[in-house]
């Protein structure tokens, strides 16, 4: 509570220092300069309010009236979350819950293990075409993702990954292919933080005779842990919130396909049934709300630098 | 499969690349040499190598080459794959939808950002301000279409019970053209602007004082302030921005798919690709669209490249 106070108390002694130079510093923030910020404000949280409103109306109510007679004539009802969450309905999306955190946490872990070793390979080590190749993984990270797609699904399917009766039923097609999309972006970003560690304190440790596992594992790892926690939201958000991946490579299976695939597919299918889709929505929105409120620190940071991946 | 043997088979593949990881670490602790070195430099490239290799390099190329084929007897037919994207009637309508997605989603997300941004610079909320626009970027682009496609809903969605009551009567959004497309842009841009804000912000807040306080007292306020202070400062952040969203908008296709299913004239190129290849069986054709949507992609990122090389250099 300690901290928390002093932060509010601190926030007001800036507040204050603000207020006393705001009117000579601030320019377009006059009234109408707010009430427009205002504007923009509601207009980018009234659809998500809506839909999220709605989801807790009973299904008669969605059906026939506007969600913003809730104000009016409130009644709630947690139907809709049973109702797609449970195995008996048709929906059943706690399956399809399972299915995308199956798929998030190797896609995740996966490229950085790869990547943090390539990444030291190329920010510490002595090797004959390293500069070429670290401009060709470099260059590969604007190589749109449909440009690999078709050939690498036959691929796939000739290597016996695909299908129900695959190893890992069907999920390998899935996880490998995040994993190589994340590649470049992942020893990019990672490499350009470690060739930010001191030259020195890699010399000296070597000078005392540590070699470069030793290195890797006991001097540059400890220090790489924010770089990685940065890469690792950012990759978790992309995986989570795919449906190009996993609808091309888990062919639309209920046994791989994650959430995004099945809220796509029954929009497509049941676009009337609004009590729940708004639930299913929600179910799916969640996750990534609380990663994102929790860690947004980290992921501003490493928005400008994923920017153009894949 | 049940649950418990999904998250079996979860636990199996990360414990594989764990230990591909921990033999390349221990097979080549030893090693101290020059040569060492580069076996070791080699084996630390490896996996990264082979996965690149085989998802990226391999499949790209492979694209290309079939972007010249026929679909049925895999035979060269030169451009035809690529006259077809430019003469077809379908395909003509699906290039100019992503003209119009390309043209006014980064513009105008770009836009509403930089203004939000200037306005709760420095205000009283201004972090949970940012956060209210910021909050689209977090979630699925299948989640912000269900969210959108409520709100253009036929009997109970927010618009139709606006024009309703301004007496411009009901209509059936999604189905009429060329607006429709303006109705899924909207959504990307409502995704978009919160990222153009956030970076945008951040410029902002980098503009020296001293060049802000040396304007004011020569009197220049409001507007003119934005207009030939602070743009001016943020320009190079600005391109960034701006060819960002046109890169990201040029690849997406899941607002495409979720709300209208590229019925209605509302395709894209990165849907169209999706179908041709996936649901028509035109590989051919397909890879053509990958291509191009890789062809037209090419010079912006170069450019988003350099310009990010001079925001890094401030």
């Amino acid at each position: 509570m300690t901290t928390l106070d002093t932060d509010i108390s601190d926030a007001r002694t800036i507040s204050k220092i603000e207020k006393a130079s705001e009117s000579s510093r601030k320019n377009l923030t006059s009234k109408g300069a707010s009430v427009a910020a205002v504007v923009i404000a509601v207009l980018w949280t009234v659809p998500t309010a809506g839909l999220l409103i709605s989801s807790f109306r009973p299904e008669a109510d969605i059906k026939t009236t506007g969600w913003w007679r809730i104000f009016v004539d409130p009644s709630f009802t947690l139907d809709n979350y049973r109702a797609v969450l449970s195995g008996s309905s048709q929906y059943n999306l706690s399956e399809y819950l399972i299915n995308s955190a199956i798929i998030t946490i190797p896609a995740v872990i996966i490229p950085i293990s790869v990547a943090t070793m390539a990444a030291y390979a190329f920010a510490w080590m002595q090797f004959p075409l390293k500069n070429f190749l670290f401009i060709l993984v470099f260059a590969l990270q604007i190589v749109p993702i449909q440009v690999t797609m078709i050939p690498l699904l036959s691929l796939y399917v000739d290597l016996g990954l695909a299908g129900g009766d695959a190893p890992g039923g069907g999920f390998y097609t899935i996880w490998l292919s995040h994993a190589m999309f994340a590649l470049p972006l992942a020893i990019y970003l990672l490499h350009n933080f470690m060739s930010e560690i001191p030259g020195e304190l890699i010399e000296s440790a070597r000078v005392d005779g540590a070699g470069h596992v030793q290195i890797f594992t006991r001097l540059i790892l400890p220090l790489m842990t924010p770089a990685i926690a940065a890469f690792a939201i950012l990759q978790f958000l992309w995986v989570w919130n795919d449906l190009l991946v996993a609808l091309v490579f888990g062919g639309g299976s209920p046994d791989v396909s994650p959430l995004t695939v099945q809220l796509a597919a029954l929009s497509g299918t049941r676009g009337q049934d609004w009590h729940l889709l708004a639930a299913g929505a929600f179910v799916s929105l969640i996750v990534p709300l609380i990663v994102f409120l929790a860690l947004q620190r980290f992921f501003v940071r490493g928005l400008l630098a994923g920017s153009v991946k894949g | 499969m049940s649950a418990g043997e999904k998250i079996l088979q979860a636990l199996i593949v990360i414990a594989l690349f764990f230990a591909v990881v921990a033999v390349i670490l221990v097979l080549t602790s030893r090693l101290r040499s020059r040569v060492g070195e580069y076996i070791q430099s080699t084996a630390f490239l490896l996996p990264t190598l082979i996965l690149i290799g085989v998802g990226l390099l391999y499949p790209a190329i492979s694209t290309i080459r079939l972007s010249f084929r026929n679909n049925f007897d895999k035979l060269w037919v030169g451009f035809d794959n690529y006259q077809t994207i430019f003469t077809d009637s379908d395909q003509l309508r699906v290039l100019f939808n992503t003209a119009l997605w390309v043209i006014i989603t980064p513009i105008v997300a770009t836009l509403i950002g930089l203004i939000y941004a200037v306005l709760v610079d420095r205000a009283r909320f201004e972090k949970f301000a940012k956060a209210l626009i910021f909050l689209p970027m977090a979630i699925s682009l299948v989640g912000a279409s269900l969210i959108w496609k409520f709100v253009y809903d036929d009997n109970v969605g927010l618009v139709n019970a606006a024009t309703e009551a301004i007496g411009l009567g009901r209509h059936h959004l999604l189905i009429n053209g060329p607006w429709n497309n303006l109705l899924l842009i909207v959504i990307m841009i409502w995704v978009q602007a919160g990222f153009a804000m956030t970076v945008l912000a951040a410029a902002i807040k980098a503009i020296p004082t001293d060049i802000v306080e040396a304007a004011r007292l020569d009197g220049v306020g409001g507007l003119k302030m934005f207009r030939f202070i602070t743009v001016p400062s943020i320009r190079p952040t600005l391109i960034v921005v701006l060819t960002t969203i046109t890169i990201t908008t040029l690849k997406a296709f899941d607002v495409v798919r979720t709300v209208t299913g590229g019925n209605f004239d509302t395709s894209v190129l990165a849907y169209e690709f999706y179908v041709q290849s996936f649901r028509s069986n035109n590989a051919g054709l397909g890879a053509a669209l990958a291509v191009l949507i890789f062809v037209l992609v090419l010079p912006v990122v170069i450019y988003n490249v350099r310009q990010m090389r001079k925001v890094a250099a401030r």
